[in-house]
């Protein structure tokens, strides 16, 4: 291929915002330390057991795994609405839709199924059957 | 290990898996093996071995690969149909005393077979097969976005059928209906090659559809002719779209329900067993999670084939465009929203059902919203009753009853008394022959000019069409009285003798079908060899509206020698309206990709490695398994992959094809 | 070149002219079809984390939790995949001025985290089974080899493909096609730590909480 021509792939790759963004160094320690304190406490709260009850535990472990998500997502995959013209966003939150439908909707199903499939059986014996 | 050698060389492979004592089966074998041999033997007479490998084998181009695709969908439509009038057969006859020709375990194979091939075989290649080969015509590009993907995409999906086929002659099918239910495909009960056959054709066709719908995604998202905006593309390519990105967001779930299964068959975890923490209705849920939108995934495109036919034969833009296209959008959101539906009976209770009853009666919504476009469109319109046309109207009387049906069984009381009866076999039927059948005979009907230059012959294809439409109804209405009555589905013998009449009815409709298969089969030889008097020498035979009929009759290779530039809906029409000229000289290189035969080695290497697993022949799956990744990565390697057509061969291509269309315009 | 009279020129309103090649070349969608295809791999993990949901409190009388997860590995383990991401994100810098050399470097540090990372999940799968904890004693240790098992042999294949990369721009350098397929990997390494940081909360943190 001639050069003229690689020129012209290579101001493809950049231009209309068709990559999906550049990572500068900072915006990848940014999230580097982001993530770390996000996975950090997570593991603390769990290991530690500074709140005594797990409800609450297990609330904020999900809240920071959905924040560390998002920092990977913005820091390090560069995510933004202009890329390829707002399709990789719109695909995105497409997919995170049909993620939540996919594993609240099956957990919902099959939550019902099993407790109408096997009245009067608590959970934990349930479990436990061999 | 202290095993025999033949075992460790041929796995669990021996002379008994190969059904000698079964008449029927070595039948059909004899017969497969001679037509066989016979193409291979012509192929080789007419020294066509490197014609073959050059031109269509290796080839990456989209309309060529679309027709490879229809090529496969129609053989398997006649082995998916053989399947259907033994079955006919069997359950006209099946009566008190007689217990027909079919045993039980046989008879489980050919419902298996008959639905999986259907769907995964026929509808899926048809669809992709005609979206592959007018979509970038439609948008005015050249390719898909990865023409060797695109190739790829093919061989993984004739693999699959391949290994379907070979299990006529070489163990068994699985009996567990067409998606392979647990407990039945668990390995207790069903410790043989059934199942096993099934989830690897599949796994490795369904790498070849879920690589082909992010084809589709990507080229329409980014090749669109400059002036194409979303709204004024064409609604074929819109429901292409839509259908692809659906493709996209369920064949993983098949994927993970199917590896899943694999693994408690090969690994003995306990995923769907009935023990140790199984939860067998977990399988049920995810492939549901694919199967709904799966049948949505295959009607939309038949939906956008109907707007295309409707509104070129009528002579009018088509009716409501938006919302056309906010009716596709809505209905492609809302057919992830209702797959609990198909087992309503399996106890989730009342709460989830009424939610997935609910969501189901409001998709028919959109869908009405269309037909009510399509009418309009016909409304006050010059309609030109040619066989595409026929196919419509067809569908339109056909599709709504089956619609109909369908809001029935979504309220989920009546769905626990008609669940798994023939009514329920006979609405998906219904709405699959009338919406997604009839829609690939109108779009082959009305695209074959574009792919070969001719058209078909009309005569043949009005038996073709009268054949299906009365077959349909006269095989299919009485399955719905059968069910009202209480017919339980894949039963292969029945007790009550009253309801014998209407199988013999039905036995009476598939043969009506027959006719009009063998129709279809007898118009596309008799048009081959009247292709002459047949030929199109316009490019544009149904004076149509969109890009695809700019091109000339077949287009050359390139597609289009300059892009075109889009300015409205209905490009092609537009342009006629404005005294387009075509033009004759100026040309430039066009860049274009190159042949390949990594796609058909790489899926050779697939059915190999599906083979070895299926027949537990260890050293030739890992071997295979390595040959695999060898090979991708290898051909990873491979820079040269694509080069530019010089500008002489471009003006030399012109002249002998559009020239002619230029001297006729 | 002899050509015919009075050829008809391409008219600019229904043609381009110029040059062209840009979103209808080859390369053109290659980032988006990539991203697309990450998009449903997370939906098959999706049915893979649906079908441990579901099945993650199914011990069938086995071991639960609690008495297999050793959370400093677990711990130990996140952070390798971590800093891998900082030093694949130090590689596309270096990618980006076209440094050959330093590219690879990077890119060889993160293979190698990333086969650390595999090598202690394979110790852990390996002490788990010796203590009869095995994929097939409980529907709840199927659903937990199996998610993070899927992810890790999704790394082993980002590490195979980081070494095909290694061969491929030792051979022709920072060439457009390899910076493009160094960005596809990038996405795809970013990607896994994406589905890691929902099995370490899902599974590890979350079982411990039970």
């Amino acid at each position: 291929m001639s050069i003229a021509s690689e020129a012209n792939l290579d101001a493809e790759l950049h231009a209309h915002g068709d990559t999906h963004g550049h990572g500068s160094m900072r915006s990848y320690l940014f999230g580097f330390a982001l993530s770390v304190i996000l996975t950090a406490v997570p593991f603390w709260l769990v290991m530690a057991q500074p709140i005594a009850n797990p409800g609450v535990t297990a609330a904020f472990i999900i809240v920071f795994a959905s924040l560390q998500i998002l920092v990977h997502t913005v820091c390090f995959l560069h995510l933004n609405s202009q890329s390829e013209g707002g399709w990789t966003l719109m695909a995105y939150i497409f997919t995170a839709i049909l993620l939540l439908i996919t594993i609240a909707g099956s957990l919902w199903i099959m939550y019902h199924l099993n407790s109408n499939m096997m009245p009067g059986m608590p959970t934990g014996q349930v479990a436990n059957t061999p | 290990m202290d095993q025999p050698l033949s075992k460790v060389i041929f796995g669990r492979l021996t002379w008994e898996s190969i059904p000698l004592h079964e008449p029927i089966l070595l039948g059909t074998f004899l017969v497969v093996a001679l037509i066989g041999a016979g193409i291979l033997g012509a192929v080789t007479k007419y020294r066509l071995w490197g014609w073959l490998w050059r031109e269509w084998l290796t080839s990456v181009d989209h309309k060529k690969i679309g027709i490879m695709y229809l090529i496969l969908g129609i053989v398997m439509l006649l082995r998916g149909f053989a399947d259907a009038l033994m079955m006919r057969a069997q359950q006209a006859i099946a009566f008190g005393a007689n217990q027909g020709y079919l045993p039980a375990h046989h008879y489980d194979q050919i419902f298996t077979a008959h639905g999986t091939i259907m769907i995964f075989f026929v509808a899926i290649p048809l669809v992709v097969g005609l979206v592959n080969l007018v979509m970038p015509l439609q948008i005015g590009a050249r390719d898909v976005a990865f023409p060797f993907l695109n190739s790829l995409s093919l061989w993984l999906t004739v693999a699959g059928a391949l290994l379907v086929m070979m299990s006529l002659f070489v163990g068994e099918f699985s009996t567990a209906g067409w998606l392979n239910y647990v407990p039945v495909a668990n390995l207790q009960n069903s410790p043989g090659t059934g199942p096993d056959y099934y989830l690897w054709a599949l796994q490795i066709a369904g790498v070849g559809t879920t690589l082909s719908a992010i084809n589709m995604v990507t080229t329409i998202i980014k090749m669109r002719a400059p002036g194409m905006t979303m709204m004024k593309m064409p609604v074929f390519t819109w429901t292409a779209f839509c259908s692809n990105i659906l493709a996209i967001a369920i064949f993983p779930a098949l994927t993970g329900a199917f590896a899943l299964l694999m693994l408690d068959r090969y690994v003995g975890t306990n995923f769907f067993t009935n023990d140790l923490g199984g939860n067998p209705m977990m399988y049920w849920n995810l492939v549901w999670i694919w199967g709904h939108p799966e049948v949505y995934v295959l009607v939309l495109p038949a939906f956008g084939i109907y707007s295309e036919v409707t509104s070129t034969f009528t002579g009018k833009r088509l009716f409501g465009y938006s919302s056309m296209v906010y009716a596709t959008v809505v209905i492609t959101i809302l057919s992830y929203l209702v797959w609990l539906h198909h087992f309503f009976t399996m106890g989730s209770g009342a709460s989830v059902n009424s939610f997935f009853g609910i969501a189901t009666m409001v998709i028919s919504i959109p869908t009405g919203a269309k037909i009510f476009n399509w009418l309009f469109t016909m409304y006050r319109g010059s309609i030109r009753f040619e066989l595409p046309m026929m196919w419509v109207v067809a569908f339109m009387l056909t599709f709504t009853v089956g619609g109909m049906t369908g809001v029935l069984l979504a309220v989920p009381p009546a769905d626990f008394v008609l669940h798994n009866s023939l009514f329920l076999v006979a609405h998906f039927h219904n709405v699959i022959i009338g919406g997604v059948v009839f829609a690939m005979f109108a779009g082959m009907t009305y695209w074959f000019p574009k792919a070969f230059g001719f058209r078909l012959d009309e005569f043949w294809g009005k038996v073709a069409f009268w054949g299906w439409v009365i077959g349909y109804w006269v095989a299919w209405t009485p399955i719905y009285i059968v069910g009202l009555m209480g017919t339980t589905r894949r039963v292969s013998h029945f007790d009550d003798p009253s309801l014998q009449i209407w199988f013999i009815i039905a036995a009476i409709g598939a043969v009506i079908i027959l006719v009009g298969i063998l129709g279809f089969v007898i118009q596309i030889a008799v048009s081959i060899k009247n292709r002459d008097k047949l030929r199109d020498t316009t490019g544009d035979p149904w004076d149509g509206r969109t890009l695809e009929w700019s091109t000339p009759s077949p287009p050359p290779f390139y597609n289009f020698a300059f892009t075109p530039i889009v300015s409205d809906l209905d490009a092609w029409y537009d342009m006629k309206e404005r005294g387009y000229q075509r033009p004759s000289g100026g040309f430039r290189p066009i860049h274009m990709p190159r042949n390949t035969g990594a796609g058909l080695i790489i899926a050779a290497i697939a059915m190999v490695l599906g083979f070895a697993m299926i027949w537990y022949i260890w050293w030739l799956a890992a071997l295979s398994f390595v040959a695999l990744v060898a090979t991708v990565i290898i051909h990873s390697f491979n820079y040269n992959r694509d080069y530019y057509v010089p500008v002489d061969e471009v003006e030399r291509t012109e002249a002998a094809r559009s020239g002619p269309l230029a001297a006729g315009a | 070149m002899a050509t015919v009279t009075a050829q008809t020129v391409p008219d600019p309103t229904f043609h381009l002219v110029e040059a062209d090649d840009h979103a209808h070349g080859s390369g053109g969608g290659t980032l988006l079809g990539f991203w697309i295809y990450l998009m449903s791999d997370a939906l098959l993990f999706a049915a893979v984390f649906a079908s441990f949901g579901v099945l993650s409190t199914s011990y069938a009388g086995g071991p639960t939790p609690r008495e297999i997860f050793e959370l400093p590995l677990v711990a130990l383990n996140t952070a390798i995949l971590l800093v891998s991401s900082i030093t694949f994100g130090f590689a596309m810098l270096a990618m980006e001025p076209g440094k050959v050399r330093t590219t690879q470097a990077w890119l060889l540090v993160t293979a190698l985290l990333g086969m650390a990372f595999v090598g202690v999940e394979l110790y852990e799968f390996g002490s788990l089974i010796a203590d009869g904890a095995t994929p097939q004693r409980s529907g709840f240790l199927s659903g937990f080899f199996t998610l993070v098992g899927m992810h890790g042999l999704h790394v082993t294949a980002g590490i195979a493909w980081i070494f095909v990369m290694l061969a491929q721009i030792g051979q022709r350098g920072l060439i457009v096609p390899n910076k493009r397929r160094l960005m596809c990997l990038g996405m795809f390494w970013h990607f896994l730590d994406v589905v890691w940081i929902g099995v370490f909360t899902f599974v590890y943190l979350l079982g411990m909480l039970r």
